[in-house]
């Protein structure tokens, strides 16, 4: 099967450090990917770089077959190149219909339109409101974003993310901070994606990487040292030594 | 799922944006409706003036509200809208063109014009650095106005007569211009509201509070954010226009930098991102400087600490401090 995201020899610098140092990965269409690695192993440098929020020095970006490297974050978005942040991002001042409303109008016609009220369009709202029930907020669709609880708002950017109708969802550390009854529920709701949409997923939680993914990455200083199915990477000497001292592997 | 969306989409439909305005934005429009009967009561010519200068001002404050405080972009340079708009107006006249909607049209056309060709590149700016080169396009586009000395110049021009509608004068005649101004500000401000309430105005809005999300569903806030620029830009110079007719005189000191500061006082003053607000923000600031020049000519004196205190303690401007009264 042909790769539906291709990275050829990227690389980064911030200065001397090379933070993103020649990755080559191919993420196969329907599977969920975990990238792993220790703290400061360059792997929201990855994320930035794939989702067009940070430049590429150099290497190649192929999503679909076609060279996105140049493209700016939204028109990537636009070919179906989602994610979520690490630090979570939404909109605190809109409801979380309204957050996820705004996802749903980025692709439904054009918003270049001065008169008519977008919280009475049906296509808006129902489109909102589909998203918020996979993320299991149809409850608090009426609540203000930024007065939800810490994992509200990562099931919330998870809705926003989903209704750009993406090929690809790219997720940073999307338990970062949860508790433990939050974080299952994220892992659900996870699960529940697997298989219908292609997932990159960064985590440090390796028990819920190891519940989800289909295959992981290691990455290192910058480099993929192993990729493969997870209960082979847990087996590999070089990944165990790379995190001795650092955490355990499941 | 859909049936509960439905339920909910009936219970919690809202009255349409345009109606949604509160009802203090409705007792302002009234006053200023019957303000001409209570100015019979006083000195008549000087009261008229005063509030057609405060509808005037109000009408490029909103204007300015529209990118500062939904868009949240600091223009420095807003006033030289103005100017646009009023130097259309006197230098057709002194080409002895005279008509009201050639005018008008040459005044939003020019205003429309350098708004996307300032927008266009100070967009490309964020921050500190988008004031300082709207500041930039303003001091050009006055020191522009002070060279052209076939126009007046420093001095300025005085107009020969105001617009003529089909040749006539109206606007000379008893409250005709009051009454355009009145509703040209009811006009700006319903439309303005519909602006602010529709898919662009909720993109506007998304992006002020969150750039990079915006970027992230797919939006490339540098169109929209420069669509609002152009819009208020082409709204100020209405004010503009308006501004000629009722001074009957127009000077590049309509539009100096003081000038666009003090639009921007008005609009957090009266408390940004309301719209009446900045009706209420350009009344405060001009009947204060009016009251405050009774009392000294260095009225800035006592009216500089006001504005530390409304900053200090009003957040969200006059507005802003009713509410939390409430």
């Amino acid at each position: 099967m042909s790769p539906i995201l291709r990275l050829e020899n990227l690389r980064k610098n911030y200065g001397a450090l090379a933070v993103t140092d020649d990755v080559s990965l191919d993420i196969v269409p329907g599977e969920l990917h975990a990238i792993i690695g220790p703290n400061g192993a360059g792997k929201t440098t990855l994320i930035h770089q794939i989702s067009g929020s940070a430049a590429s020095d150099s290497g190649r970006i192929l999503f679909e077959g076609e060279d996105v490297t140049a493209l700016p974050m939204h028109a990537r978005v636009k070919r179906g190149l989602a994610r979520s942040f690490q630090i979570t991002s939404i909109i605190p001042g809109f409801t979380a219909r309204e957050n996820v409303a705004l996802a749903v109008q980025s692709r439904e016609g054009s918003s270049f339109r001065f008169f008519g009220d977008p919280s009475r369009e049906d296509v808006l709202n129902e489109g909102a409101m589909h998203y918020l029930a996979i993320a299991g907020l149809v409850e608090r669709a009426d609540v203000i974003a930024g007065q939800m609880s810490h994992g509200e708002k990562r099931q919330l950017e998870l809705a926003i993310a989903l209704a750009t109708k993406p090929k690809l969802l790219l997720l940073d550390e999307p338990l970062a901070g949860t508790g433990h009854e939050e974080s299952e529920r994220v892992v659900q709701t996870l699960l529940g994606l697997k298989g219908r949409y292609t997932i990159v997923l960064i985590e440090h939680d390796m028990e819920a990487v190891f519940a989800l993914a289909d295959r992981v990455s290691v990455l290192v200083y910058g480099r993929i040292i192993a990729t493969g199915a997870p209960a082979e990477v847990r087996a590999n000497e070089e990944v165990r030594r790379a995190y001795l001292g650092e955490e355990e592997i499941a | 799922m859909s049936n509960l969306v439905q339920t909910r989409a009936v219970k919690t439909a809202p009255a349409p944006v345009w109606m949604r305005s509160n009802a203090l934005a409705f007792a302002l429009f009234l006053f200023f409706a019957i303000a001409p009967a209570l100015a019979q009561l006083g000195a008549e010519g000087y009261l008229l003036s005063l509030v057609m200068r405060v509808m005037i001002f109000a009408i490029a404050a909103m204007s300015l509200d529209l990118i500062l405080g939904y868009g949240a972009l600091v223009s420095f340079g807003h006033a030289v809208f103005m100017g646009f708009g009023a130097y259309s107006v006197g230098i057709l006249m002194s080409h002895r063109i005279t008509d009201f909607f050639v005018q008008l049209l040459v005044a939003l056309g020019v205003s429309a014009l350098f708004a996307l060709i300032a927008g266009a590149i100070s967009l490309r700016t964020k921050g500190v650095y988008f004031i300082m080169i709207t500041l930039a396009f303003g001091q050009m586009a006055y020191f522009f106005m002070i060279s052209l000395g076939a126009y007046g110049g420093d001095d300025g021009l005085t107009l020969r007569m105001q617009s003529q509608v089909f040749g006539q004068d109206l606007l000379g005649h008893g409250y005709t211009l009051y009454y355009v101004i009145f509703a040209a500000m009811v006009g700006v401000y319903f439309l303005l509201r519909m602006i602010v309430g529709s898919r662009f105005g909720r993109v506007l809005r998304g992006t002020r509070e969150n750039p990079v999300r915006m970027e992230a569903i797919g939006f490339h806030p540098y169109r929209y954010q420069l669509a609002a620029y152009v819009i208020a830009g082409t709204i100020c110079g209405l004010s503009g226009f308006l501004l000629a007719n009722q001074t009957e005189f127009v000077a590049p000191a309509f539009m100096t930098w003081q000038r666009s500061g003090e639009l921007i006082v008005m609009v957090v003053l009266g408390g940004m991102g309301t719209l009446h607000g900045a009706i209420i923000g350009a009344a405060a600031f001009i009947l204060l400087e009016e009251a405050l020049y009774r009392i000294t000519e260095d009225w800035k004196l006592i009216f500089g600490p006001m504005l530390v205190l409304v900053a200090l303690f009003a957040r969200g401007g006059i507005l802003g401090f009713f509410r939390r009264r409430k």
